[in-house]
Parts: C-alpha cells; structure tokens; sequence
C-alpha cells in the first residue's frame, strides 16, 4: 500500500505546533450539502492546512457506461449532476452524436438550448440559494427554490420526470414539446425575472453576506488557467472562455448572448457571475422559445440511427425491422472503431465525455470530464490562510455536487 | 487505432504545434490521427513530458481540460495496454490538441505532469486510482475515489461490473473502536 490519508494530514512542518488542533468536517455535514469530507488542521480558528478525503459516492458510473449502450447510458448521467440533468445529457449525447456524425434537426437543437439554459438557472439558483443559506440568508433560499420547483414541471411536462428527466436521445429526443410545454416555460419567464430580482435584494446590499464574501477564496486569473477551472468559477477570475461561444454547439452561434465575466475572483464574484448568467439565459430561452423551428425532432430515421416512431412500427415492416434492429442487444449501432472526446459548456463548467468505442454499440470506455471534481480540487488552495467560518463561504461558491465528484 | 491507411489531414492551425511536438521527441516520436475535430498527436511515453512542456510553453496551450486514461486489454487491433491521453487547449484562442500516449504491465509508468499544471493533482491521482498507472514525481500520489485499504484498479478490464463484491476485504470496525 503506497501513501494513504494518514499520510496526507500529517505534515512534519506543522505537527509540533502545540496550539494546532485538527477538524474533521463531514462527510455528512450541513454545509457540505452532499457527502464530501475535509480534515483542516487549525490554529485557533486558521485553517493551516485543508485535506479533502472524497470518494464517499463513488458508485462506478464510469465503469457502467462501459455495460450500457448509448441510450441507456443517459439514465446514469442524469445523476451525476443531477441539479442540472439534461445538461449532463445533453452532454452525453454530444459526444454520441460526434462520434456517429449525427446531424440534428433545427428543432431538436433549439428545444435542447432551450433546456441547457433552464438547467443553467436551475442550476445556478441551487448554487445561489445554498450558497447564501450556508451563510444565514434563509430566504434567499426559499425564493430561489420557489422557481426551481417551476422549471421541474417543464421537466415533467416534457418527459414525464421531474428529477431526472432522461430526455435526450441519440440524434434527438425522447418526444417532442406541446404548446402546453411552450406556454409553461413563457410563464415561467414572466415570473421569473421578478424573483431574480427579489433574490438580488435580499442579497447584493445585504452587508452580512457581502462581508463574508467579498475578498474570501481569491482566485487568480494565472490559478485558474494553471489548475485547469472552467466554467462561472473561471469567468469570475477574469477567464474569458466559454465554450458556447468559442467552439459553438447546437444552435448557440445563431443566439445573441454576453459572457458574463468579473475580475475578483472571490466568492462574491463567483455569485455575481451566477446571477447575471441567469439573466442571460433568461434572454437566450426567451428569444429560443420564440424562433423555435418547426418540423421533426429526430435525425432523418434512415440512418438507422433514431428510434421511429410509433406509428410507423405499427403500420411499415420498414419500422417494425428498424425498431428491432435497434433494440437487439447484438445489434444496435455500428460506430467506427475510434475515440472522440467532445464537450459543451455544462452550468458548472466544462462538461466533456471522451468515447472509445470498439465498433459495438457500447462505450469501451466513457471518461466524463467532470467540473465539480476538478473544482473541489481547488478547495485547499482557496481555504487556506482563511477561518473555519469561511470554509462554508467558498464551498457554497464552488458548488461542488458530490454525485459528479465522486461518479 | 486508425483503421484508415492514408496519411492524416492535419488542420493548419495544427502545423505549428506538431513541428514543436517532432522538434521535441523527433520524426518518429509522434504520429498524428485525425477524427471529426480531434487532432491527436501519439506521442512515445519517455518524451510526453517533455513536449507537454513545450507545447506549454511555445504555443501556449496553457490549459490542461482533461487527462485520463483507458485499458485496451482486447480492444481491436490495440498494441498497447493503457492508453493516456492529455486534452490540451489554449485560453486565448481556443485551440485544442490531444496528446496520446501509453503504458504497459506489468508496471505502468508515466511521468507526472504536476509539475507543468496544478490541474494534473487529482486527475492523475484518479488513473493511478482506477487504472494503477503510476506517475513519477506526483507529490501526493494516493487513491483519490476508493479507499486505502482498496488492492485493485477497478476500471482496468479485467475488473469484473459484478461479482462477489469487496466487503470481505475490509475491516470490520465495532462500536467500541470507533
């Protein structure tokens, strides 16, 4: 057995300092949110030294995308992040459909935006919420949750599942939209901008939450880079990248949107950038929901690639030979034997999934490049030097979700 | 692992990065493969330190996105057991290159790249963890998903989804020794 945990806490330059004591934080833990631990080793109230121990949710979802055919998969990914399931998705089936060369329909591409950025604000307003629960502003929380709960009936609407909603399919969807489903997200737009704004007044002026943000957890643009961080936390630092708009995906080149920067890098920079970014996703749905295209939601059935519809397996041997052909365990899709990893900007960060196939219609390998693990990494650059009270601060910013940490 | 015979079409944004990679580990030390928009350069494992290093600095790909690795035991026409790939990627102009390189058993080895990118820590600590792939001069090279106590790689091939479980190998701890 080579260096273990025991190894990692106990570092010669600080063990004989008499006042040092040692705090196990978690893994179950309010703050923590979901199951993660640190050991900080303490000055008083310092944090000398913080250790992360993570691995408390690891359940082998890597190792299960290599047992399920691609649209199995998507199951497992929904849980992964699951505060914003249909960007891991979408994600997912990005980098299927880039290793089959799948051209999507315009509809299917805008109904897709159309759910990253749902994700994004529901993402965003967990990260908000909690970050500003942790720090004793309640109801923040509340309001923030209140919208949450709208944007899981879209959810259910579309898919039938609130929580994890499974909807992406390889080369399209699970089904397509209503009118119903067009007419909750513009109310839920309506409504949406009031609460933001409500949020915005419980928190932006509120002089307790600011004092324990501002200036705690900095980030330098250089760290950033150095230690590979994407996403709001990278755009808080000043790191001018986002994937939307540098390698575009889906319909993003046709939508009018601003990347939402800051240049503290600390945790109040990391909520400001959140919140804004939900104003422009706010913008980009209500201009989706607007020019949504007409016509199918699935790639050209053809290529064998999309699961026909209903009708045509009941009615058309063609259908009927299609469907079959695509559900039998030894038949299914024939990718090139090749590797491909792709990525789209997921609202934690960079969300990639990297695919070996050996030619069947299993992953042979299915690496996720997972935002929250990389992150959570971070946390012992960013804790130390800071107070025990502080700790709760700069989780909250990071938004570590332990199922994508951990997989 | 190309199945196709032709040489490559490199994209010439690309032309730079792969004359420093071959001025690094010479004519013979990288092959490049094309796919969808995948540039990769497969690169021997004695000198991936060294044109990581150099891609770093002189063409400033200064973001490490992803480093992991994958078992090829069995997969067709694969020469090698482990392969390791570094997913590089400018910040200022988006350019992106992946770097491939390889290990074998009966003791994979690699060289760290912490030293090039704090960003490496946890990712190359996840390979040594899932694959047993060690990296020399990782810092903190210790099991970052599963427990210490833990033997085995459990995303090598080998390693069966199901079967009896691990639980016999830990320690049961009672009530009075916690």
């Amino acid at each position: 057995m080579g260096l273990t945990l025991a190894d990692a806490i106990a570092s010669p330059e600080i063990a004989d300092r008499e006042c040092q004591w040692t705090l196990n934080f978690g893994p179950q833990h309010p703050a923590t949110h979901t199951t993660l631990r640190l050991i900080l080793n303490l000055d008083g109230e310092v944090i000398l030294k913080a250790t992360p121990d993570i691995g408390f949710l690891h359940s082998g979802f890597e190792k299960l995308g290599e047992h399920l055919d691609f649209n199995q998969y998507v199951t497992i990914v929904d849980r992964m992040n699951y505060v914003s399931p249909v960007a891991n998705e979408i994600a997912w089936h990005h980098s299927v459909e880039t290793l089959l060369d799948i051209e999507l329909t315009p509809r299917c591409k805008m109904i897709r935006v159309i759910f990253g950025e749902l994700m994004r604000i529901h993402d965003h307003l967990l990260a908000c919420g909690a970050a500003a629960l942790d720090l004793g502003a309640f109801t923040a929380f509340l309001y923030a949750f209140n919208q949450r709960e709208l944007i899981n009936d879209i959810n259910e609407w579309a898919s039938g599942q609130r929580f994890h909603p499974s909807y992406t399919r390889v080369g399209g969807l699970q089904r397509d939209v209503d009118d119903a489903w067009i007419n909750r997200v513009r109310s839920f737009l309506k409504g949406f901008l009031p609460a933001h704004a409500d949020i915005c007044r419980l928190l932006n002026r509120n002089r307790i939450f600011i004092d324990r943000c501002r200036g705690i957890g900095v980030l330098t643009r250089e760290e950033a880079i150095n230690r590979s961080v994407t996403g709001p936390v990278a755009r808080a630092s000043g790191v001018v990248r986002d994937l939307r708009k540098n390698r575009p995906y889906l319909a993003y080149d046709a939508i009018d949107f601003n990347v939402v920067c800051a240049q503290e890098g600390d945790c109040l920079a990391r909520y400001l950038v959140r919140m804004e970014e939900m104003l422009e996703s706010h913008k980009i749905i209500s201009w989706a929901i607007e020019h949504l295209p007409g016509g199918p939601v699935n790639s050209d059935v053809e290529e064998r690639m999309v699961l026909p519809n209903q009708l045509s397996v009941y009615r058309s041997i063609e259908g009927l030979i299609h469907h079959f052909e695509l559900n039998m365990s030894n038949r299914k899709w024939k990718p090139p034997v090749e590797e491909v990893y792709a990525s789209t900007e997921s609202p934690n960060g960079e969300l990639g999934f990297y695919i070996v196939s050996n030619g069947g219609p299993e992953a042979w390998r299915a690496r996720t490049r997972p935002p929250s693990f990389i992150h959570f990494a971070l946390f012992p650059h960013l804790a130390e030097g800071h107070t025990v009270s502080d700790v709760a601060a700069i989780l909250g910013s990071l938004n570590i979700i332990a199922a994508e940490l951990d997989r | 692992m190309t199945t196709t015979q032709t040489p490559p079409v490199i994209p010439a944004t690309h032309e730079p990065l792969l004359a420093v990679a071959r001025s690094v580990a010479g004519e013979d030390g990288v092959t490049v493969s094309v796919f969808r928009d995948n540039v990769r350069f497969h690169v021997v494992p004695g000198k991936v330190l060294a044109v990581l290093k150099n891609l770093r600095s002189e063409c400033g790909l200064d973001m490490l996105i992803d480093l992991s690795a994958a078992d090829y035991l069995n997969y067709p026409g694969a020469a090698n057991r482990y392969g390791i790939w570094y997913v590089l990627e400018s910040v200022s102009s988006g350019l992106r290159v992946i770097v491939k390189t390889w290990a074998n058993d009966p003791e994979p080895r690699l060289d760290s790249v912490f030293d090039v990118w704090r960003g490496a820590d946890w990712m190359e600590r996840e390979v040594f963890d899932m694959f047993g792939v060690v990296f020399d001069g990782h810092p903190d090279l210790r099991r970052i998903l599963m427990p210490d106590e833990f033997v085995a790689h459990p995303m090598r091939k080998d390693y069966p989804l199901r079967g009896e479980g691990e639980r016999h190998n830990f320690l049961a701890l009672s009530r009075e020794q916690s």
